[in-house]
């Protein structure tokens, strides 16, 4: 910071000493930064110079230069997850031997298993079966009481393990046939039997609408996995057609779309992707949501 | 072009510095009845505040046996018979209105009460000029002992008294954290460094600040620290009594010598010699006679020389005591004095105490030992079942305050036909689930509740909590939705 006050002259309006510069009769006056925020300035270079000794700061053709401490954030997370695994290593350690039942029985181990499977559940199945669980149009609501594949907490683990039509050997089959596209049934045929399928769980039926051939249309194609009283079959992921819930629909024209095209939602497999204790905690979550079966 | 004004030029500046170097002060010893006071006062301070931690007081197995515990680590503070929880900190709340009020209360009949006698500044301070007095002598040997240079006796003495300071603030550091864990265990844990570094680091804190403010900083922290002598001069009235040099009574001074002449002839004199001895004792270093000042803590000292000196010299003592404006106006006019404590002011700041104490008093002797607060479910907020029955969610939480495990039975009232399910829980009855609440703790669960679907849009719902045992019976209201 060079001083000039001593070639230039004091300005008469401001009194302030000028640096001696002009340009067109405009003279600089001389305002230097103060010496202590200077002072400041330097230090920081000096600081700097320091810093990118002592830590990786360069970027080098193959890699980086790596400072005097070895320092690195990544290796600083790994000591520090490290650590936390150690804390957490009890617990989880107790959540990965106790069966599902003795999870639910033990308040601790509950608590445990639905904070993590709540977190878990967030990041894996939230975009399908909503934050809540409350699910959609194709996708289960997991809240209320009805379980395509079964609600007890073996049947949704293994659900959560292998999926429905995942492709995992182990995972659930069973599709609702195309009735329509497949030529089986005719569109008049696929009315009737729709609004019989209505009036099994007590819902009105579109008038002159032939219900007994209806029936008997069900009877001949849809048993086999409906079952004769229609309540469904875990088994084959057939739903209970006598009670309230639907989910793709149960209005008329959902349901012939059903009828006509069948349905095949797909469950992914988790295992491989979630370790089986992490898979254990989600199955109690989901069972404690609605209080499963 | 107009001069532009300077600052000064707006504010002149005639009101003395804001702060000014401290000047040493050496307070001369005094005897009386405010210094026996202030005595009893300090000796009872210090003695709750070293010995309170070794109180015991029986709370039954597995719950802590000291009087007064702050246990961080499990959220519980325990005032002998009293346990609080984390959500009933509004005691706290109760407890720092009160106390303020007792303040304002206090200032309204006495003026700085708290100051001159019960402030932890001026205990400590005091306690420390005993022992700087106890090692260097009375006023004139430490002015005389300042004045000189290095000897080795002196530096011996200033030793003496610098581990005297720093051995009663490392108490004062020490007795502070046994507040906060189980003393006894405390103390051995700290002699074998087996203690918490936290223990340690406020220990240093606690030693270095009590050393620091008593033994150095002393009468600064009460004039440019402490903010009370600034609010209290906002509260006061004319009527509180404060430490008052009388000078209808003192005025005009003389010495003794010349008061007598004057008195022999007739005429007016006042008692005040000039002798200085309520400057000598006074521990923040004025002059009462120039009237009430923000530095006066009121401690009285000076009440107790200036009597001292009237009985020597055959006076009234009082010459300097607890006294207002009025009624030294009212004595010049010739009227009799008259005090009044009973005044708007004092009975408002009374009701308050007794009113915020007393509904504090109602509200802990009818606390709940057990207790519930529910959470309905967000999202989904109700769910409709395959029966066409409506069921909702709810996090419940239970909070057991009593010192052993209870049996509680759930019931819910307001959705007809409701039926509750607790995740977890054997139901005994299926419309009445009984859980286990483990002691001194809270639990929280999932419950379901199922209803027809037969109910409005949405319906009151209460949870009802009954201990099995004693029959205690805890609710809490929220509602119940339909899809």
């Amino acid at each position: 910071m060079a001083d000039h006050a001593h070639h230039g002259e004091i300005d008469k309006v401001t009194g302030t000493a000028t640096t001696g510069h002009e340009w067109d009769g405009i003279q600089e006056l001389n305002t230097p930064l103060p010496r202590w925020w200077i002072w400041t300035f330097y230090a920081t270079i000096i600081w700097s110079i320091g810093y990118f000794i002592v830590y990786p700061a360069w970027p080098l053709m193959n890699g980086y230069t790596r400072g005097l401490f070895g320092y690195s954030s990544r290796a600083e997370l790994d000591v520090d997850l490290a650590k936390l695994n150690q804390v957490r290593g009890e617990k989880m350690q107790a959540l990965a031997t106790a069966s599902l039942e003795e999870i639910e029985k033990n308040p601790a181990l509950l608590a445990l298993a639905r904070a993590k499977g709540k977190v878990v559940f967030g990041d894996n199945c939230a975009p399908c079966h909503g934050s809540g669980a409350a699910g959609g149009k194709g996708f289960p609501n997991l809240n209320d009481d009805d379980w395509l594949w079964g609600g007890s907490l073996e049947q949704i683990e293994k659900t959560i393990k292998y999926g429905a039509r995942s492709g995992n050997d182990e995972g659930h089959m069973g599709n609702m046939l195309a009735f329509g596209k497949d030529g089986t049934l005719s569109k008049d045929q696929i009315v009737q039997v729709a609004n019989f399928v209505r009036s099994l769980s007590g819902q009105s039926t579109r008038p002159g609408v032939d219900l007994a051939a209806g029936k008997q249309i069900f009877a001949e194609n849809c048993v086999a996995c409906h079952g004769e009283d229609a309540k469904g079959n875990p088994e084959l992921g057939a739903p209970n057609l006598t009670d309230k819930i639907w989910l793709y629909g149960g209005d008329e024209a959902t349901i012939i779309e059903t009828i006509t095209n069948g349905r095949g939602g797909v469950m992914p497999a988790w295992i491989g992707r979630l370790d089986p204790t992490t898979i254990k905690a989600m199955a109690v979550y989901v069972h404690s949501l609605g209080g499963g079966k | 072009m107009n001069k532009p004004l300077r600052a000064t030029d707006l504010q002149p500046d005639d009101d003395g510095p804001l702060y000014t170097a401290q000047k040493k002060i050496f307070p001369q010893s005094v005897s009386g009845s405010f210094r026996r006071t202030k005595w009893i006062l300090m000796a009872v301070c210090l003695g709750i505040y070293y010995f309170l931690p070794f109180v015991r007081w029986n709370r039954g197995l597995g719950a802590p046996d000291q009087a007064v515990l702050i246990d961080l680590a499990n959220n519980r503070f325990y005032f002998f018979a009293i346990e609080l929880w984390p959500q009933e900190i509004y005691y706290f709340t109760g407890l720092l209105i009160v106390a303020a009020i007792v303040l304002f209360l206090m200032n309204a009949l006495g003026g700085r009460v708290w100051c001159g006698y019960l402030c932890p500044q001026t205990v400590w301070t005091d306690l420390f000029y005993a022992v700087e007095r106890f090692v260097e002598g009375d006023r004139r040997e430490r002015m005389r002992k300042a004045g000189e240079g290095f000897k080795m006796q002196r530096a011996a003495e200033l030793a003496l008294k610098h581990s005297i300071w720093l051995m009663i603030a490392w108490w004062t550091g020490g007795a502070w954290v046994l507040y906060f864990a189980d003393a006894p265990t405390l103390i051995k844990e700290l002699v074998t460094f087996d203690a918490p570094m936290v223990a340690y680091i406020w220990i240093g804190i606690l030693t270095f600040t009590t050393y620091t403010l008593a033994g150095f900083m002393r009468e600064q922290v009460c004039v440019y620290m402490c903010p009370w002598p600034r609010i209290q001069a906002a509260l006061t009235d004319e009527w509180a009594l404060n430490v008052t040099y009388k000078y209808d009574r003192g005025e005009k001074r003389s010495s003794l010598k010349k008061a007598a002449q004057l008195r022999a002839i007739g005429e007016p004199v006042g008692d005040c010699v000039d002798c200085n001895q309520c400057v000598a004792v006074c521990p923040t270093g004025i002059d009462i006679r120039n009237g009430p000042q923000l530095d006066c803590i009121q401690c009285g000292l000076c009440i107790d020389a200036c009597d001292n000196v009237m009985k020597k010299i055959g006076r009234p003592t009082r010459l300097i005591g607890y006294d207002n404006d009025i009624n030294i106006h009212r004595r010049m006019e010739g009227k009799p004095e008259v005090f009044k404590p009973v005044r708007a002011r004092t009975v408002i700041y009374s009701l308050i105490i007794v009113a915020i104490g007393g509904a504090m008093v109602y509200k802990l002797a009818n606390r709940s030992l057990l207790d519930v607060n529910v959470l309905h479910d967000r999202n989904p907020v109700a769910v409709r079942l395959s029966d066409g029955s409506v069921r909702n969610g709810y996090t419940i939480r239970f909070l057991n305050k009593r010192g052993f495990d209870r049996v509680v039975a759930v019931d819910v009232e307001g959705p007809p036909n409701a039926m509750i399910h607790i995740v977890g829980a054997d139901s005994i009855t299926p419309a009445r689930p009984m859980i286990i609440l483990g002691r001194d703790t809270t639990t929280e669960l999932r419950v379901l509740v199922d209803a027809n679907d037969d109910v409005p849009q949405s319906v009151p719902v209460t949870f009802h909590v009954t201990d099995i045992g004693l029959g205690e019976v805890a609710s809490t209201k929220d509602v119940f939705v339909t899809p």
